[in-house]
């Protein structure tokens, strides 16, 4: 039952989120915030997680390919499909739920047990709209993030591939423009703005309605981290079979 | 001046305020008083409007809140001002920013206009200098100085406060006093807060309403709380040796 009262409180904190807009001088401030705290404060570990994962897919797949008869430009190609189709979409999505999620669920939380949301809506001000909108505007600038990750989880792997003795340069290029199919770029991106979407709310929603303390903001953040992460999940799945199959 | 007639408040089994009926008139400082759990936050709430009655009315100088539309709410909100318990300042904020922001949200005012403002109001908490510096830099009595610059810097006609004093020393909370005071006087606004610091009572109690588990057991003034022979209020206010001496002292004087 409580389960089905939060989808309901879920859906009516959306729908409130886009009543009652603040003035856009305040909310133009809260938007370049939000793009400086949640996209660009997150460049960092993108790049670095993108970077060796997508080195370690190509070391795996290379070290998994013992037949003679399988061509060596077939690692430079799984490493292509597993970095743009699974791994920087979905995965660094995972990631940033518990990076950019935790960080929303506790900001917002905090604001609560600090009486700042009751500050804000006593000056008759839609909090939600003042503390969520501007999140969600600025991770439309999500894909921004993956298409890092993209680029950098393929050149990871060239790297490992032609630092670490698996094939040669020109093997993994002609691997990573092998049957390439432009409409898996267009899907990874579907798959991130509704990814982003649920990366701005969900955390949001946990920090917004939570009681209690400072102890009661982490437990927060930390359902926040276990709820984006399922519905991330399961979305992935029912996109991928909607747009793939 | 705010009437309240009859008010009642529930959640879910617990009916917290049972049909409190009073009045709060415009240049006086209003104080609320009783036990933790009497209903005073939940009444509080109610009268800015964060809580809705299930029954009764409270009327801004005439206008009921409940036959209020959303926008007129919304122009109610921008006449109160309200200075919370942990001063809910925005930690993001400089002091300077925190003091600008209802400028920022309700006026159309310059950047230089609201500056301009925002330094007379922060001169008048005598907090001169003190702009630039973050929430978390500021002790406990400057956050709560700066909480009543915020709330008083869009001129509001009702003013509510919270526990002012709480978290403070005894001198510190005096000044606190004095300041809500003197605004209320200086503005003539119609000031209502909520306080279970008996020295507030007896420095700024113009009126004082005591509640008792969601009804109102009293009301009258500092002056007639001395003489009062309810016994649920001497229980509460005098029930420390210092203050029946004071009392005591009262009445012999006064005899």
């Amino acid at each position: 039952m409580q389960y089905l009262h939060n989808i309901g409180a879920y859906f009516l904190m959306i729908a409130e989120m886009f009543r009652k807009p603040t003035r856009w001088s305040v909310m133009r401030t809260l938007i370049l915030k939000d793009i400086d705290d949640l996209i660009i404060g997150s460049l960092g570990i993108v790049a670095f997680i993108s970077f060796f994962v997508g080195g370690v897919v190509t070391i795996q797949t290379a070290l998994n390919i013992s037949n003679p008869l399988i061509p060596k430009y077939l690692v430079g190609f799984a490493t292509r499909q597993s970095v743009i189709l699974e791994f920087a979409p979905t995965f660094i999505s995972i990631i940033m739920a518990g990076k950019v999620g935790s960080f929303i669920t506790s900001s917002i939380g905090t604001m609560r047990v600090t009486e700042q949301i009751d500050a804000l809506e006593v000056m008759g001000i839609n909090s939600l709209n003042y503390l969520v909108f501007p999140k969600f505007i600025a991770l439309l600038l999500y894909p921004f993030v993956i298409s890092i990750s993209m680029f950098l989880g393929v050149l990871g792997g060239l790297t490992a591939a032609v630092y670490g003795g698996f094939g040669t340069l020109d093997d993994f290029i002609l691997g990573v423009q092998t049957d390439f199919i432009p409409f898996h770029i267009i899907y990874a991106f579907i798959k991130t703005f509704v990814f982003a979407f649920v990366l701005a709310t969900i955390p949001s929603y946990y920090g917004y309605y939570m009681k209690g303390g400072a102890l009661e903001v982490g437990k927060a953040s930390t359902t926040a981290f276990v709820w984006t992460s399922v519905v991330i999940i399961l979305l992935n799945y029912i996109l991928t079979q909607l747009l793939l199959s | 001046m705010i009437e309240v007639n009859n008010v009642h408040k529930s959640f879910g089994e617990a009916h917290i305020l049972k049909g409190i009926s009073t009045s709060f008139e415009k240049g006086k400082t209003s104080l609320v008083i009783g036990q933790s759990g009497s209903g005073k936050t939940v009444f509080l709430k109610c009268l800015l409007g964060l809580f809705e009655p299930e029954e009764g009315t409270i009327a801004y100088d005439g206008k009921i809140y409940s036959e209020l539309t959303d926008a007129e709410r919304r122009d109610l909100r921008g006449d109160m001002g309200m200075v919370f318990q942990g001063s809910a300042l925005f930690d993001s904020m400089t002091i300077q920013q925190n003091v600008m922001f209802p400028l920022q949200m309700f006026t159309k005012m310059s950047k230089s206009e609201m500056e301009d403002r925002a330094d007379f109001v922060l001169k008048r908490v005598n907090l001169d200098g003190a702009h630039h510096k973050m929430p978390s830099e500021a002790s406990g009595g400057m956050q709560k100085r700066v909480a009543i610059a915020r709330a008083i810097v869009n001129n509001p006609k009702y003013l509510f406060c919270d526990e002012p004093n709480s978290g403070l020393d005894p001198k510190t909370a005096i000044v606190i006093d004095n300041l809500i005071q003197e605004i209320t006087d200086e503005y003539n606004i119609t000031t209502v807060i909520n306080s279970h610091d008996m020295n507030s009572v007896m420095e700024i109690g113009e009126k004082i309403v005591f509640l008792k588990d969601g009804h109102k057991a009293w009301e009258g003034s500092k002056e007639t709380i001395f003489k009062t022979d309810n016994e649920a209020v001497t229980n509460f206010v005098y029930s420390s040796e210092l203050f029946k001496k004071v009392r005591r002292m009262y009445l012999d004087e006064n005899d």
